[in-house]
């Protein structure tokens, strides 16, 4: 056989760092799934590549940044949100994108994820959620369900997990979705989607890390996992963000969708609006009229 | 080597003329002159007055002030707004600077150009809100874990806030270090006389942005002075940093040569550059028995000691720092070959300058400290008698 077919080109390689590779995440982890979603989010969100930037904390999904061949900062754990506020309040023109996990968002950075909601920042935040603190071994997170086993809450956890959804609809985020690492387009569709979004947006991405939260909690292997996605998600657009919260580890239905997605000043309108109004033409306004 | 691009003030952002203020608003004023424009704070005593003057003062001249959730927000939103093209700061006292720590690390290891202002109160912990100290001078030089270095500034008046802080964003985009602005709560809280220049008298270090195309530019890859030429977001090289340790192209690398090569540059960056940003005030030291150094508040608490020093005959000098880190090593090594004993007030018990004296003159003269717990600045008989024992 002469003819060895050389390995096609990864149909999305234009937007990652290859130099980088091979990455460090494991064999049926579905950080890599979801970042094909965004290299393919990229393309189809009409936003021209030098203007947008992508902002990791730390953790597994905090690797992400270093492997988009875009503008990408890998900063401290939990502080990519503030970090992503200042960049963006600098040059309103760019479009700037948090990627991280659970831990890096919703607990070292809550503080900072409610704040952001708040504002209505423009910026997107997509916080793929494995249950656990996956780079240093398996540590319970505020977003770990009841009873599952984590390596720091060996008997099972017992503290009631966050419905970050909700969270941050109620703070004023105008966006937000969840979808699963088996919902390659409708993710895909939500990044696009929030990317173009002004305003704060968020997007809970349920992701299996079949090394460390699986095994453990003996949840079977990814594609059992990527299984469970789709025979028990529902789709609720529009759902009720009270009823989609997550406690235990194998709920009867996932609820997904897009829940939140209204209309509302960003941080930077409200800004040149307010003190425009309020200083008159000794206002200099900032970014672009 | 790209080369110091120096250019004038902004005039929009620079209030000209003779004003009678405070070193907080002071500093607010330096901090717009030398071209920031954007701040992002937390309140706490006794430095909320920068903030609330730059508050007021940026929408008229074009920029963003936002006052973050807490201390650790503002310390890496301003690093955002910087990497974004903008310079920035954040300001803060004791219980802020110690919540931020993490991200002065984050600065040395991106080498994030920036400013921290510390208005120092007394502590440690929540400490004397209202009340001066100088208890966080070694602080600012070891405070995030790991090595690197950064430059301190301690400004003694209001003109000095001023003119001062101009310097530190100058120097923060020379060296692309965090520079520390280390007021106290004497400074910032003293209202004085201010002159503030017409904007082409003012100096203004342009950040070194890189000419090199994207792909032939690498974030990490030093110039001659072992700083790396930059690039904000937006620009079109799609680049990288981290704050893992990391190599040229910015990427990580996790292993001891990547470590060695990283860390030496950090600290030789500022070591081998440090004769180029020493900076101190003399006065009559040739021919001196005993010299005076101190810095901020407490030397000028010191000339009046002095005086009364001189009125008994006794020939007393006076050695300021301006620059506080790098420390002039060699200068004072010279001054301790000369001199009986090197006196050194400040507004901390265990030394913090005091010990750097100590360590530097290796022996050569007598160190006679003057710790002073903080809450009030030193009562000038105190440092004087220091200044008689250190005579005898």
């Amino acid at each position: 056989m002469s003819a060895v077919k050389s390995v096609q080109e990864n149909p999305v390689e234009e937007f990652l760092r290859t130099d980088r590779l091979p990455h460090v995440w494991c064999s049926g982890c579905g950080i890599g799934t979801t970042v094909n979603c965004f290299a393919r989010a990229v393309r189809k969100c009409g936003i021209p590549l030098e203007k947008l930037a992508v902002i990791s904390g730390i953790g597994c999904t905090g690797r992400v940044a270093g492997y988009l061949k875009l503008d990408s900062i890998h900063v401290t754990h939990g502080r990519a949100i503030p970090f992503a506020t200042g960049l963006k309040l600098a040059n309103p023109e760019l479009t700037v994108v948090v990627y991280s996990g659970d831990g890096d968002i919703a607990a070292i950075g809550g503080n900072h994820l409610i704040n952001a909601a708040r504002r209505n920042v423009d910026i997107t935040v997509i916080m793929l959620n494995n249950f656990t603190y996956a780079m240093t071994g398996g540590q319970v997170t505020p977003t770990a369900p009841f009873e599952s086993i984590n390596t720091t809450a060996p008997y099972g956890a017992y503290e009631m997990p966050f419905n970050l959804p909700h969270l941050v609809a109620s703070c004023g985020a105008v966006y937000v979705a969840r979808w699963t690492a088996y919902h390659v387009v409708q993710l895909t569709k939500a990044m696009v989607e929030a990317m173009n979004k002004k305003g704060f947006s968020f997007i809970e991405v349920i992701s299996p890390c079949p090394t460390i939260f699986l095994r453990r909690n003996r949840l079977g292997d990814s594609v059992a996992e990527l299984k469970f996605y789709k025979e028990h998600s529902v789709i609720k657009h529009g759902a009720d963000t009270r009823e989609v919260g997550w406690d235990e580890t194998r709920p009867d239905e996932i609820i997904v969708g897009k829940f939140v997605d209204i209309e509302r000043p960003d941080y930077v309108e409200a800004m040149n609006t307010h003190l425009s109004k309020r200083l008159g033409d000794k206002y200099v306004w900032w970014g672009k009229k | 080597m790209a080369e110091i691009r120096y250019t004038t003030a902004d005039p929009k952002g620079v209030l000209t003329g003779v004003h009678y203020m405070d070193g907080n608003h002071a500093a607010c004023e330096g901090a717009l002159a030398a071209g920031c424009r954007f701040a992002a704070g937390y309140p706490i005593t006794p430095s909320t007055e920068v903030v609330e003057r730059f508050s007021a003062r940026i929408p008229l001249v074009g920029g963003v002030f936002i006052q973050m959730e807490d201390e650790i927000a503002s310390s890496i939103c301003l690093q955002g707004a910087v990497w974004g093209g903008l310079k920035a700061m954040t300001v803060t006292s004791g219980p802020g600077i110690s919540l931020m720590q993490e991200h002065i690390g984050l600065a040395a290891c991106l080498e994030t150009p920036c400013v921290f202002v510390n208005v120092q109160r007394g502590g440690p912990s929540t400490g004397l809100p209202t009340l001066p100290g100088q208890a966080d001078m070694q602080q600012c030089r070891w405070g995030s874990h790991g090595d690197y270095e950064v430059i301190a500034l301690s400004p003694s008046t209001v003109q000095e806030s001023f003119d001062f802080i101009i310097d530190a964003f100058n120097l923060a985009e020379i060296y692309r270090v965090p520079v520390f602005f280390m007021m106290d709560e004497c400074v910032g809280h003293m209202t004085e006389k201010l002159i503030i220049p017409e904007a082409d008298k003012i100096k203004v270090v342009e950040r070194r942005y890189t000419t090199k195309p994207p792909g032939e530019y690498l974030p990490y890859k030093p110039d001659p002075d072992l700083v790396p030429e930059m690039v904000k977001v937006g620009d079109g090289y799609r680049f990288h940093v981290t704050g893992l340790t990391h190599d040229e192209r910015g990427y990580p690398v996790i292993n001891a040569q990547a470590q060695h090569e990283m860390c030496w540059r950090l600290v030789n960056k500022i070591n081998q550059n440090a004769h180029k940003i020493w900076r101190y005030e003399e006065e009559e030291v040739e021919g001196a028995d005993v010299v005076v150094l101190s810095y901020g508040i407490s030397a000028r608490v010191a000339l009046k000691a002095i005086e009364m020093a001189k009125e008994k005959g006794i020939k007393v000098g006076r050695m300021r720092l301006i620059v506080v880190w790098p420390f002039p090593e060699p200068r004072v090594k010279e001054i301790a070959h000369k001199v009986k004993a090197i006196v050194v007030p400040e507004l901390n018990i265990r030394g913090q300058i005091a010990r750097e004296v100590e360590r530097v003159v290796e022996g050569a003269c007598k160190v006679v400290r003057v710790p002073h717990a903080g809450g009030t600045v030193h009562d000038p008989e105190q440092i004087f008698d220091a200044i008689m024992e250190a005579a005898r």
